[in-house]
């Protein structure tokens, strides 16, 4: 499936979780199913600056595409890097650059992009962009 | 006696219009009273005033209009006096707000210490009473100390002496804590503070709104707080300064209204208050400070206090029956703030579950990392009272707080 695919599938099961609850549920849940990353990966590195709560975010690039693999202290953050995490895996690095991330809002997710929560959501963003441009240049 | 007026919450309530919205269709729960209070109609009214009818700029004109306004912020600054039974209304100087206020003292008074003298705040301050004091000591190569605190979130005072010394110029020490809600004993470190030969600097944001300060009784040489954590506007707050001090001190910033004569040889300075009020002043806010200091000066301060510790109390009281609940901060004298976190739960998830029902709790470090630190956490869901809030409220919290915690766990 292609970023843009993705992206209408989460929308699609979204409008299914017609309150607050529901969707909240579903986050923590997808928060508390993202695999594991080992300590050794939570570096300063990929440490990503400006959110409430910690998030590192790792990735490995196997034949043009970018894998992600990422962790936070918070659940209801990790249900959201689990979704930003399945839009863009497997993803070439030009396509990720390409893309414009608009499901946020769409879900009903948009209180997550005010100032302060956002800098956590919009970090994350721009860091699964940044790996892009690393491994495009790469090529 | 004067006549006060009667308290009541559900009266108050309708004084504050902010307070009548759903938020995600829920109605407001506003716990986030630390960060910033929300507007009576009555400040509301006089800012909506003042640019319609009087707006003008002050202590220049001769004209109608910028006397008019002249008078109304200096009739703000004598009610400003009054509420803080300062000596004379020369020793209220506006500011930005605590954090300007801070930044005044560590620069002006600052400029009177000598390489190797000693500051010394506490290890609950905000970080706007850290960083100021630290570039003080860089710039005049003096040191800072920090008074510790024990798990309970109260300071050692019976280690003081360890930390204040003939070489400490300045003590400057929060009054509550914004977050842990503990009340210092200040009159007790301003005289400490004294017997060293040290100013004692009142960090007064959390407390003004709270307790009533009687800056003569508390004799402390400064004493600051924020406008908008006491009903008033942003933008504005109040240093205030023993004259003495004031006197001493040299301007803070340069420009006009706080010259007496210029010229390009020599420059003199006006007189308190105006010597550190340079340029043109937040002249709506300093007369909206006035009307909120008014609204607050309608009640008797004592039942105001009484109502928030009743909050205060009956949260924690609430909060206590939850399974794995920390709560930070058990001094016995405590006022206006509970923050806690539920283990294995981050604080930013109980916010965000909260904020979804319609309640605003601050979660994070609350600006005091080196708190945060002691206590070896990330940061901690901060309740904090104001005098409209009520029972009701917080029983609603509680239950909202199950229900995020029954999603989370
Ligand atoms: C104890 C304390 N000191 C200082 C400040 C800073 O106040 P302001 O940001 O209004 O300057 C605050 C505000 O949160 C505070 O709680």
């Amino acid at each position: 499936m292609s970023i843009e695919e993705k992206q209408k599938q989460i929308i699609e099961d979204f409008e299914l979780l017609d309150d607050w609850e529901l969707k909240y549920e579903h986050i923590i849940e997808l928060g508390k199913s993202l695999p594991q990353i080992e300590d050794k990966k939570k570096t300063e590195s990929n440490l990503i600056e400006g959110c409430q709560s910690k998030v590192w975010l790792d990735s490995v690039l196997k034949e043009n595409k970018l894998y992600f693999f990422a962790d936070s202290d918070a659940i209801i953050t990790k249900g959201i890097i689990a979704l930003l995490i399945d839009v863009f895996n497997g993803q070439s690095p030009e396509d990720i650059l390409n893309s414009e991330v608009y499901f946020i809002n769409q879900i009903g997710l948009q209180e997550h992009l005010s100032p302060t929560r956002a800098n956590g959501l919009l970090s994350m963003v721009k860091k699964i962009k940044m790996e892009a441009i690393k491994n495009a240049t790469v090529n | 006696m004067e006549n006060k007026r009667r308290f009541s919450v559900r009266e108050i309530r309708e004084d504050f219009p902010s307070l009548r919205q759903l938020v995600y269709g829920k109605n407001l729960v506003y716990f986030d009273n630390g960060a910033t209070s929300q507007k009576p109609q009555s400040v509301l009214d006089s800012i909506n005033k003042f640019y319609s009818k009087d707006n003008a700029n002050i202590h220049r004109g001769v004209h109608h209009l910028s006397q008019k306004a002249t008078n109304e912020f200096e009739e703000s600054r004598k009610t400003i006096a009054r509420f803080l039974n300062a000596s004379t209304h020369e020793e209220i100087i506006f500011t930005k707000g605590t954090t300007d206020g801070i930044n005044l003292i560590a620069f002006s008074f600052g400029e009177l210490l000598k390489e190797g003298d000693e500051v010394l705040i506490t290890a609950m301050e905000h970080h706007s009473n850290i960083v100021p004091w630290q570039m003080l000591c860089e710039r005049k190569k003096c040191s800072l100390k920090v008074l510790p605190i024990n798990e309970n979130g109260e300071l050692l005072l019976e280690e003081i002496d360890q930390y204040i010394s003939e070489k400490t110029k300045i003590f400057a020490f929060t009054h509550i804590s914004n977050t842990l809600g503990t009340v210092n004993p200040i009159k007790e470190l301003v005289q400490k503070a004294h017997q060293f030969g040290a100013v004692a600097v009142v960090d007064g944001a959390q407390s003004i709104q709270h307790k009533p300060i009687d800056v003569q009784d508390l004799n402390c040489d400064f004493y600051l707080f924020s406008g908008h954590k006491v009903y008033g506007p942003t933008g504005i707050g109040v240093l205030y300064g023993k004259e003495k001090w004031l006197e001493k001190m040299p301007p803070y910033q340069g420009g006009g209204d706080m010259i007496k004569k210029v010229t390009f040889q020599k420059t003199t300075y006006n007189e308190l208050p105006f010597k550190f009020e340079a340029g043109t002043p937040h002249i709506a806010g300093g007369i909206c400070l006035g009307k909120a200091i008014e609204y607050l000066s309608q009640f008797n301060f004592h039942d105001i206090e009484k109502h928030e510790t009743m909050l205060t109390d009956y949260a924690q009281d609430l909060l206590y029956t939850f399974e794995d609940i920390v709560i930070y901060g058990e001094s016995k004298h405590k006022t206006g703030v509970v923050s806690f976190n539920i283990e294995g739960i981050h604080p930013f998830d109980l916010g965000t579950l909260l904020d979804k029902q319609g309640i605003a709790v601050r979660t994070g470090h609350h600006c005091t990392q080196p708190l945060m630190d002691f206590y070896k956490i990330p940061g901690t869901v901060r309740c904090s009272f104001a005098l409209y809030n009520t029972k009701e409220e917080i029983d609603f919290f509680i239950s909202a707080m199950d229900k995020s915690i029954r999603m989370l766990k």
